[in-house]
């Protein structure tokens, strides 16, 4: 770690980068914190509301709804992912082609239009077109992504399970190849069985990856909008209805102006404080040296 | 030494023998259903809609082309690619312009409140494109912005610009500061010297700051459609128009899925062993 040097002409070099952000996030941020104290009854005549929305969307049901199967979906894809993308990692081979041919495949579902990895698993998961549900069907199993809620549920979390996992698997691949190999003969002389070895060794090397993992997981499954948008299109009925769906069907769908920008606030405030608390662990192992 | 390597693979051959066969399986059935759906949307879109819906098969056996000429060739079509391209080109050129001089000033400088403006940028990647839809659909309509390339290429520079500022940063560390100090003494001011040397010295860094800003661009969809209706909509909306009277066109939906896909395809070989850094933020 090199020493970095006070100078607080560095500012300048931070000006573009502050003015450009501010005008694309601080303007758009306060025309929110504008809405979501104000009334409005068209004609651009505006009223103070005060907390009043703020109010109304806690008390709504509808809110805590999508929230819990917010939680619900982040949750589920969090406890597959993760240890689903370790295995993965545990299993490529370290180095040569085969190594860099794994790695450029397993980056190819990350790279795709999010509404195009909807549309692959609305074709995949089809019973009459698709690969997936014609062989369900085949197989006798009922299974409808439109209208059954256990279909739909499993829909979405596998596709998100294909979309990224391999970004979990990435990250712990670099995190392990980055244990030096002294670590693994230490570990051959002191005869620690594979158990020990991942648990001991891998798993402490690999915290500081798989904190980043984990919050880069988090945040994007909590915001998630096209993929679940194009397969369900938040059905049957509310049944697959998050967080940014039903966002986006109260602003732009109803143009509920007052309730949506409350909503908007709670939203990226729950956001940005799990995320800090990721954060802060992520930059406490970062000082531990790992 | 020739010795010890003929040595080492016969004394360590039966045991390891089973285990590189338990990984193999294992890297082939996951790279199977990472590349199952992928396959299938490459199948439909060489068949002809009739097959697709008349029968079930698993490769085309009708092979045709036709779905891809459709795209090529209307401009209703493929103007959505150029659009697409258009803005992440803009957007790409953007963010880095403003993030280099900022991500050197991170990498070499400590200045007042700079940890809290480093957080701060990361809490715009955190942002809900739903929560800004909205704001920006306003915002930019208010200044006659709505519906050109540069006003979705401003948009995504709230989660390309602290994308580019962190990967930057991240391989900017690794350049001696030594360097910069030899150049100062050696009569070279900021600009010539960040030009001329730094940045050469960064350029796979740079490379992969923009094969990111390049990629987030491109696959984000719900922010370009809000912007746009017409003269800039992007390809990810152009797709929404299969769906007609007479059903959806399942063929050329497919066709236009794969077409989206090749750009990522095309350099990702290059990139590969910055994947990991560039999707962390260069936090590895």
């Amino acid at each position: 770690m090199q020493q970095k040097t006070t100078n607080q002409k560095a500012w300048f070099l931070v000006l573009p980068v502050l003015i450009l952000v501010a005008f694309s996030a601080v303007i758009p941020l306060m025309t929110v914190v504008n809405y979501s104290v104000q009334d409005t009854f068209g004609n651009n005549q505006f009223f103070w509301a005060g907390l009043e929305w703020f109010q109304e969307m806690l008390s709504d049901e509808r809110m805590w709804n999508a929230l819990q199967r917010q939680l619900m979906f982040s949750g589920i894809i969090l406890a597959i992912e993760v240890p689903l993308g370790i295995f993965v990692a545990l299993n490529m081979p370290k180095s040569g082609f085969w190594s860099s041919f794994c790695l450029v495949v397993m980056s190819l579902p990350l790279l795709i239009p999010w509404n195009v990895v909807g549309t692959i698993w609305q074709i995949f998961g089809r019973v009459d077109i698709g690969l997936l549900g014609y062989t369900l069907e085949a197989l006798g199993i009922d299974y409808n992504y439109t209208q059954n809620t256990i279909s739909a549920w499993i829909t979405i979390i596998v596709m998100d399970v294909w979309h990224w996992t391999s970004l979990v698997a990435l990250l712990a691949f670099a995190g392990l190849k980055s244990i030096p190999d002294a670590y693994y003969q230490a570990a051959r002389i002191d005869q620690a069985n594979r158990w020990k070895v991942f648990r001991f060794i891998e798993l402490p090397k690999m915290m500081g990856v798989l904190m980043i993992a984990i919050l880069l997981r988090f945040m994007d499954s909590f915001m998630i909008y096209t993929e679940p948008f194009v397969v369900t299109g938040g059905g049957p009925g509310n049944a697959t209805t998050l967080l940014s769906i039903d966002l986006v069907k109260m602003a732009l769908g109803q143009f509920d102006l007052g309730p949506a920008a409350a909503f908007s606030l709670m939203y990226f405030l729950v956001i940005l404080l799990i995320s800090w608390v990721f954060y802060t662990v992520m930059v406490n192992l970062d000082k531990k040296g790992m | 030494m020739t010795d010890a390597t003929a040595h080492t693979p016969a004394a360590t051959k039966p045991r390891s023998l089973p285990k590189v066969n338990s990984r193999a399986v294992v890297m082939t059935l996951y790279l199977l259903f990472l590349m199952l759906p992928i396959y299938w949307l490459i199948n439909m879109s060489l068949k002809t809609n009739a097959e697709i819906l008349g029968s079930f098969s698993l490769w085309p056996r009708d092979l045709t082309f036709a779905n891809y000429i459709t795209i090529l060739t209307d401009e209703a079509w493929y103007m959505g690619y150029v659009n697409s391209m258009i803005y992440v080109v803009m957007n790409t050129v953007i963010s880095l312009a403003v993030a280099l001089p900022a991500a050197y000033a991170f990498s070499r400088y400590n200045f007042l409140g700079d940890k809290h403006l480093f957080f701060w940028l990361l809490t715009n990647r955190m942002a809900p494109p739903a929560v800004f839809a909205l704001p920006f659909f306003q915002l930019y309509s208010s200044i006659g912005l709505f519906d050109t390339h540069i006003a979705v290429a401003l948009a995504h520079c709230l989660f390309n610009v602290p994308l580019a500022v962190w990967i930057l940063e991240g391989f900017m560390r690794g350049v001696p500061k030594e360097i910069d100090e030899t150049a100062y003494i050696d009569g070279y001011g900021f600009g010539r010297f960040f030009v001329k040397i730094f940045m050469p010295l960064i350029a796979s860094g740079i490379g992969v700051a923009a094969f990111f800003c390049f990629m987030f661009s491109w696959v984000e969809l719900l922010l370009s459609r809000t912007l746009t209706s017409v003269d800039a909509k992007p390809i990810a909306a152009t797709m929404t128009r299969t769906v007609g009277a007479a059903g959806v066109d399942w063929g050329v939906l497919a066709a236009a899925g794969v077409l989206t896909i090749v750009p990522g395809a095309l350099v990702i070989w290059f990139v590969r062993n910055y994947i990991a850094k560039g999707f962390a933020l260069g936090r590895v």
